[in-house]
């Protein structure tokens, strides 16, 4: 029996074509991953971000998870990043200088720490024996249906808890935009205890806030 | 045919895609000259019909007079992200094609039968809805690069636009999600076969399909929600810096987001490819997809034609304050109904035995 018989040609193939679109997409994701903090101008830092989610997604969907590929580019391609790309429009932040650092003592130090991380990742890989490439599981296993499964019956209480607070973040946000001073000084006073008037609590809360944009 | 061998699906893959693509930007011509001439018909004049008959040689005279254009760079522009935007804007339009069924499993001679769809995936629905929201970045980086005021305006305008109503629209496809049960845009559309056309998700979903229908005009910049590109405060909004090749990307991305979401909408609430005969002729299939998405498209020129355009704080308080609510009502009422309706006819039977 040759080889040929067990393992046909087209399984080659394919795999040949995978490990090509994985050094791709992993090659594109570290490429851009170092662009970010390589960039001096922050909105190419956030343009590489960007790239770093595509190529993330891609990875996802190589391993069979279309669903969580969909959801971090919605997510985080989608929205979290427009935010930070608007905020830099907004800001119109300028080309970072490059500036002396305050505590350049530090860098042989980190130079150090990160040898001696890189010793351990080579010590681990070489010592343990690699474990054998898992069995495909389920053919169902990241599609959407099962995903919605999952989360509706065996990690109910972790779903809920997660949008409980996801609901507390975007009310507290809420409360700290808000302008009208009513709601801002029942804010303050919700979160200090003290009992100011309104007009002075909605005072403090405004007088940080023009500091910070001046 | 073997269809699993891994060289003949590219094969075939490949020839779809470009069919596909060519047929868009044959109908993106088209549809650009079907705007000027049945806006000149309702403006009560005759519009572009000098060049070839009925002026149908329009779209590529214009074509040729754009590319000849001077390719200009603002001096003070950030040259990469400049020429980056609009390949950003074309690239995403157009990546959402693949999903959409053109028509049923059909049969062509040598080749035998294959369903009229590029790729079919468990998440076809998000991947359209991941592929519209990378395309805000198309518009927001031009008005940013350009360095120009009112393309800054026009970018912001138009990014906060999209990103408003690309919830409303998320939420009007979800009543339709809940009713099929997937997010397979083939699977979607074939349950909406039968019934004389009473299965179509229209009949089940009518407020999503209003709130979707308003929520795309908004998505694809159109009267009357075409704020980032109100030529009296902005000049031509984001794309006022941009001229010849570039320009015409901006506008051909337009034209496909139009026709994208046509698409959309005729996939999730009008039954796609699903008319009479379709079962007997499945090649039919293909014409009523296109009538369909023809007659969106006619109603979007008919919009232009009729509507003046909202103000800003207008736009916003309606996706926000009116859409919004509307489509998370539309949910519960869906979820209700899909959990208990079964329950609820049979305690009214009870009643009436």
């Amino acid at each position: 029996m040759g080889w040929h018989d067990r393992l046909s040609l087209s399984d080659l193939t394919f795999a040949m074509i995978t490990s090509l679109l994985f050094i791709l997409f992993a090659g594109l994701a570290i490429g851009c991953a170092l662009a970010v903090v390589a960039q001096r101008n922050p909105l190419y830092s956030a343009i590489s971000l960007i790239g770093v989610f595509i190529s993330l997604s891609s990875l996802y969907l190589m391993l069979a998870a279309p669903f969580i590929a969909a959801v971090q580019i919605i997510v985080y391609a989608g929205a979290i990043m427009v935010l930070v790309v608007f905020v830099i429009m907004l800001l119109d932040l300028e080309v970072e200088e490059r500036r002396h650092p305050r505590l350049a003592y530090l860098v042989p130090v980190a130079i150090g720490f990160a040898a001696v991380l890189i010793a351990e990742v080579a010590f681990v890989l070489k010592s343990v024996p690699l474990p054998k490439v898992h069995p495909p599981g389920p053919a169902d296993v990241g599609l959407t249906a099962s995903i919605g499964v999952g989360l509706f019956t065996k990690y109910l209480l972790p779903f809920e808890i997660t949008s409980i607070l996801l609901l507390m973040a975007l009310v507290g946000a809420m409360t700290l935009a808000r302008r009208t001073p009513l709601l801002a000084a029942v804010g303050h006073r919700l979160v200090t205890g003290s009992k100011l008037p309104p007009a002075a609590a909605a005072e403090a809360e405004t007088t940080p806030k023009s500091d910070e944009r001046n | 045919m073997d269809w699993n061998n891994p060289l003949i699906h590219t094969v075939v893959v490949i020839v779809g895609i470009t069919v596909a693509f060519l047929s868009i930007m044959l109908l993106v011509a088209f549809t650009v000259l079907a705007e000027r001439r049945v806006l000149g018909f309702i403006q009560g004049r005759l519009g572009p019909n000098r060049v070839g008959y009925f002026g149908v040689l329009q779209p590529f005279a214009d074509f040729i007079k754009t590319m000849m254009k001077e390719d200009l760079v603002p001096d003070q522009s950030t040259k990469f992200v400049f020429l980056l935007a609009p390949t950003v804007a074309v690239i995403t339009a157009i990546m959402a094609i693949i999903v959409y069924p053109f028509g049923p499993t059909v049969w062509l001679p040598f080749i035998g039968s294959f369903p009229l769809v590029i790729a079919r995936f468990d998440v076809a629905l998000l991947y359209v809805l991941g592929v519209t929201s990378v395309g805000v970045y198309g518009i927001a980086l031009a008005g940013w690069s350009s360095n120009n005021k009112y393309s800054l305006m026009g970018g912001l305008r138009s990014s906060a636009q999209l990103i408003s109503y690309e919830l409303a629209l998320g939420m009007a496809l979800i009543g339709v999600i809940l009713m099929s049960g997937s997010l397979d845009i083939y699977t979607i559309v074939e349950q909406q076969s039968g019934a004389y056309g009473m299965n179509w998700n229209v009949f089940y979903q009518p407020v999503g399909f209003i709130i979707y229908l308003i929520a795309a005009i908004a998505e694809t910049n159109r009267v009357p929600f075409d704020l980032p590109e109100a030529e009296t405060e902005l000049v031509a909004g984001f794309h006022t810096e941009y001229s010849s090749i570039k320009f015409l990307l901006f506008f051909n991305a337009e034209y496909i987001n139009m026709i994208t979401v046509s698409m959309l909408a005729s996939s999730l609430f009008l039954g796609g490819w699903n008319g009479p005969g379709v079962s007997v002729f499945p090649w039919l299939g293909l014409v009523y997809f296109a009538a369909k998405i023809l007659f969106f498209i006619f109603l979007y020129i008919w919009l232009r034609g009729t509507l003046p355009r909202f103000r800003f704080d207008q736009l916003m308080n309606f996706g926000w304050k009116f859409l919004m609510p509307l489509a998370l009502i539309n949910i519960f009422l869906t979820a209700t109904v899909q959990a208990f309706g079964g329950d609820l006819i049979a305690l009214i039977k009870s009643w009436f035995a």
